[in-house]
């Protein structure tokens, strides 16, 4: 999705500030994120998909371990384990999924398309569902330049309760291709699902 | 906001919330807490990396099999788990890298531990691709002009692990002294040695 999370490229966020140590409840939400994956059955990918679905101004205000603990809460109550009146009116949740559950994960796909040193071009595509593929790259040019093998597809996995594989590459961007003449040269490397690309 | 309220409407007082909740409902337990806690404010951290990083530089077949295989040359050591699956790339003369997750947060914990908070702030994410030179020279970590900058977005199942240069005036020490030379920004690609 075009998410709050997304923001590779953007401007205006000011400096990076290095603070120090982190709080007692960060590292355990932490545990209490992991432990709600292991009881209730969601994988990586689809609580990464539920951060991506808070609201962009609550993701945006919201420190690192606020997401994690708003996507498992809202992970319990969606799946059933617990209910809105349980986690109560105070606790924020992620919005609404707004792709379709795939009844089947489909066919693995073990045979790459591509090989090190093809050009590819991102496809222009703009799923509502989860995808490991960053909005600054579609529709550019890059080169493949680490074959990676078939790896889970994360894309199916957070809609889905099955898994398949899916050839994963490197592909390398020149800065000048992704960002014009604002660019400051050199090259940006994002791994991409085969789906994700065609050739040029 | 008075102190109080916000004592009761704050992160930490809604962590606390959902633990007791979870605990209510037999999804988590104090033992499962501690062990995670304990793993990551005492097990992992970037002293792993540090000693992958000298052993890569005193070791040429060690190196070879770190750039061949990250996962399994670091298992090597005795470091496994969770994002562990590495893809260890090498600072040289012309080539400078440095390790960024526009996406959300993906981390090589085996060998560094859990991101520092600003790894994970959308500040970082937005900029280390689009301006890498000058984010990077704001954060203390000046590139000469004639190094390229590689950017590596970790958006899927590998994690990266940046191998500085070894620096000048290291040339007596063994291993485990080599390994405090390393620090942890020098492998995220945010320093240089």
């Amino acid at each position: 999705m075009n998410g709050p999370h997304d923001v590779g490229g953007a401007d205006g966020f000011g400096p990076v500030v290095r603070e120090g140590s982190g709080e007692p409840w960060h590292l355990r939400i932490h545990a209490i994120a992991v432990a709600g994956m292991l009881s209730a059955g969601y994988g990586t990918p689809e609580f990464r998909h539920a951060i991506e679905r808070i609201p962009p101004a609550r993701y945006l205000a919201s420190s690192y371990y606020e997401r994690w603990m708003t996507a498992t809460a809202s992970l319990l109550v969606e799946r059933g384990v617990v209910t809105s009146e349980e986690v109560g009116d105070a606790f924020p949740l992620a919005g609404p999924v707004r792709a379709p559950r795939l009844p089947e994960p489909g066919s693995d796909v073990t045979e790459p398309r591509f090989t090190v040193g093809d050009g590819v071009r991102v496809r222009n595509t703009h799923p509502f569902g989860h995808t490991r593929c960053p909005r600054y790259v579609r529709g550019r040019r890059g080169t493949i330049v680490r074959y990676d093998g078939p790896c889970n597809f994360d894309d199916v996995e957070a809609h889905s309760d099955g898994k398949r594989l899916e050839p994963l590459y490197c592909v390398r961007f020149e800065a000048s291709e992704l960002w014009g003449d604002a660019s400051e040269g050199g090259t940006v490397n994002v791994d991409l699902f085969e789906s994700y690309l065609e050739a040029t | 906001m008075s102190k109080h309220h916000e004592e009761l409407t704050g992160p930490a007082a809604r962590a606390a919330a959902l633990e007791a909740l979870m605990k209510e409902k037999g999804l988590v337990t104090d033992e499962f807490i501690d062990a995670v806690v304990e793993t990551y404010s005492e097990k992992v951290g970037p002293r792993n990396g540090a000693r992958v990083v000298a052993k890569a530089w005193v070791d040429a077949a060690y190196l070879e099999r770190l750039l061949a295989n990250g996962k399994d040359a670091i298992a090597e050591l005795g470091f496994e788990g969770p994002e562990g699956d590495v893809v260890a790339v090498c600072n040289t003369d012309d080539v400078h890298n440095v390790v960024v997750c526009t996406l959300c947060s993906c981390y090589p914990w085996t060998v560094l531990g859990l991101p520092p908070a600003w790894y994970k702030s959308p500040e970082y994410r937005a900029r280390m691709v689009r301006e890498p030179l000058t984010l990077l020279a704001e954060m203390g970590c000046d590139v000469p002009d004639d190094v390229e900058v590689r950017v590596w977005d970790s958006s899927a199942e590998k994690r990266y692990l940046v191998v500085p240069q070894r620096p000048d005036g290291t040339d007596g020490l063994d291993e485990d002294k080599l390994a405090d030379v390393v620090t942890r920004d020098s492998m995220i690609g945010v320093a240089r040695l």
